[in-house]
């Protein structure tokens, strides 16, 4: 069952250089107990996408111009931003992961402070109860001697045992859904592969959904079965997992996965990195976005305003182009 | 931590040597004889330059400087703070005892108002940026931190005392006494004193403020679907506070420092009162007993300040 379905989300940013049209059109839905990753360079717009969800876009400059975002048979978006429906659902029924854990958590508040707030605003419980579903929730990241680190601070655990920590206040309240906005990225590899396991494993056994915010196209290819690829503000491609990364069809997915090193693969493979750098998004060209930097265009691509997607086999493309003739 | 006390309260020792050594230098280089003082005017010129030198003498004044200082240290140390030279034979312990009181009723009251309303005035200004609000607050802290002290007294006085006369114009009443007329006497002083204070720290609240609801972790607040109330309160005030206390220590000594303006224009018999008293008259025993007692309560601010950081962020370490 449909768990969460965005519209057309729109999120623009009135700067004083010109409008930024951070998101523009972006549509995407999650199922119940499914993991979805999002996958884009930085400053394609996912985090925006994500933040415009629970409507924590900062206003000005931030502004969300159009688009929907259903869950639970709700249109999230016809909420006051820091009204009390919005706030009953942020953290209650959907809760978010940041990508720095160095600074996502308050310095001066203790740990256990952190996750009883959670726990007493949105379940009601008392001192006694929040203690005890603390330590628990703790221990269940991982945090050895859980009992005893409850009333450390942030700075006394390191990077990866306080994205531990966000894990467990993000599941504190059991959300239907948890954004984990490029959880990895600060961490080091074998602990990027200890979180993401423990992610899988903690959103199996409450069965909450998971969104997978990276720009690591590695990090989902384990974890999620669908995929969405955004570029400037749009998804480009969307399908399952396996088609992806096995019939890319869009030029951009093709170059992320041509600079993603695989081991099922003939050793002399090159990595090939994408040509040029990703569009400002500061009055963009009416074509399609990625033009500049595609080595499949033709002449279509510059008379054309930028495709919107359509199926092509299983997936979902955004290109006028037959990749599969010009390519492989 | 303790070790830290200890450490910080050594140093304070040198620091009082220091400045009470330099102030009983300074004193001696002003002009003025506080033999004049001391003998009447009338019987100087009466005096033989022999008789002068005599009463010189039997106070000391003649003697080396750091002599000089030597033995009023040692004195101070026994619990001799030395007696006055312009109130004959007032005992100067005695005389600072009757008037700190005065101030630090004065001054807790600056201190407390300008602390509370300044850093609220900081608060509303960051959180409603750009707004009214903002700018009515801002604008009051501009203000009041460059409002010159007398010349406010002098138009309070004017206005509240004089033309309206909902005041007193002058004087203090201990607060034992009569509550509420000491505490009427008080506001225009007080208004005064804290002035310039809560300007400083509304303005610094406010930055600090700014500064800190753009941080990470604020964000992560509002994801876990806080009230806005809460969020400032708990999450963001905490941490914008840490620069705010520091500069609140060093009101402690501006506060002192007004004190010689506030209570010469509204007549209130403090320390403020009574160092420019000691200053024009010479009398070098009150000055430095004075200096010392309010060089004292600065450097323990000072450590208690710092000691407060500790609380405020969980990150500091006293070593």
């Amino acid at each position: 069952m449909t768990l969460l379905t965005v519209e057309n989300l729109k999120t623009y940013f009135h700067t004083d250089f010109g409008l930024v049209k951070a998101v523009d059109g972006v549509s995407y839905e999650i199922n119940e107990g499914e993991i979805v990753g999002i996958v884009g360079e930085s400053g394609c717009g996912k985090s925006v996408t994500q933040l415009s969800t629970l409507q924590l876009i900062t206003s000005p400059p931030g502004m969300i111009e159009d688009g929907k975002v259903i869950f639970d048979g709700r249109n999230l978006l016809d909420y006051p931003a820091n009204g009390p429906e919005m706030r009953s659902i942020r953290g209650g029924k959907i809760a978010m992961i940041f990508q720095e854990p160095m600074t996502s958590l308050n310095p001066t508040l203790s740990v256990f402070q952190q996750i009883s707030e959670m726990l007493s605003l949105h379940l009601q419980m008392d001192k006694e109860t929040q203690r005890k579903r603390a330590i628990e929730l703790l221990t269940q990241v991982g945090i050895p001697d859980a009992k005893r680190r409850i009333d450390d601070y942030p700075h006394q655990f390191s990077g990866g045992m306080r994205q531990r920590v966000m894990i467990a206040m993000a599941l504190s309240c059991n959300p239907k859904l948890l954004i984990a906005d490029e959880p990895t990225t600060a961490v080091d590899v074998t602990t990027q592969a200890q979180l993401l396991l423990l992610m899988q494993n903690l959103v199996r056994q409450y069965h909450t959904s998971l969104i997978i915010v990276t720009h690591n196209l590695g990090v989902v290819a384990r974890y999620a079965q669908r995929i969405y690829v955004m570029y400037a503000g749009r998804i480009v491609e969307s399908g399952s997992c396996d088609d992806i990364f096995n019939q890319p069809k869009h030029p951009y997915t093709i170059g992320l996965l041509k600079c993603v090193p695989r081991l099922d693969e003939e050793e002399d493979r090159r990595l090939v990195p994408i040509e040029g750098l990703p569009p400002n998004l500061i009055n963009m060209p009416p074509t399609c976005a990625f033009l500049p930097r595609c080595p499949y265009k033709i002449d279509r691509c510059r008379e054309e305003p930028w495709p919107a997607l359509k199926p092509v086999g299983n997936q979902q493309v955004a290109c006028y182009v037959d990749t599969k003739l010009t390519v492989q | 931590m303790v070790t830290y006390i200890i450490r910080r309260l050594i140093q304070a020792v040198f620091i009082l040597l220091i400045l009470t050594f330099i102030v009983f230098g300074a004193v001696r280089l002003l002009p003025g004889d506080p033999l004049l003082m001391f003998l009447n005017a009338t019987d100087i010129e009466a005096l033989s330059p022999e008789a002068l030198d005599q009463a010189r003498h039997e106070l000391g004044l003649d003697r080396n400087l750091v002599v000089q200082y030597g033995i009023w240290l040692g004195d101070i140390l026994q619990g001799d703070w030395g007696k006055s030279l312009h109130f004959k034979n007032a005992n100067v312990l005695q005389m600072i005892g009757q008037r700190m009181p005065v101030t630090i009723h004065l001054g807790v009251l600056a201190f407390f108002f300008s602390s509370v309303i300044g850093i609220t005035l900081g608060v509303i200004a960051a959180v409603r940026r750009g707004r009214w609000a903002d700018t009515v607050a801002t604008l009051l802290a501009n203000t009041a931190i460059t409002i010159p002290i007398f010349w406010l007294g002098i138009i309070m006085m004017l206005v509240f005392s004089v033309e309206l006369e909902w005041l007193p114009v002058a004087g203090y009443t201990p607060i034992n006494e009569d509550f509420w007329l000491s505490t009427r006497k008080l506001i225009m002083p007080v208004i005064c004193l804290m002035i310039g204070s809560l300007g400083a720290v509304a303005r610094l609240t406010r930055t600090s403020m700014l500064e800190v609801i753009r941080q990470d972790y604020i964000r992560t607040a509002w994801s876990k679907g806080l009230r806005e109330r809460a969020i400032v309160i708990k999450h963001a005030l905490k941490n914008s506070l840490i620069p705010v206390i520091t500069v609140m220590g060093l009101q402690v000594r501006f506060i002192f420092g007004g004190a010689v303006l506030v209570e010469k224009v509204f007549a209130i018999p403090g320390m403020g009162r009574l160092m420019v008293e000691a200053v024009d008259g010479s009398d070098y025993p009150v000055i430095q007993g004075a200096v010392l007692v309010i060089g004292i309560i600065v450097v323990l601010t000072n450590l208690i300040v710092d000691i407060s950081y500790g609380w405020f962020d969980p990150r500091v370490r006293y070593e």
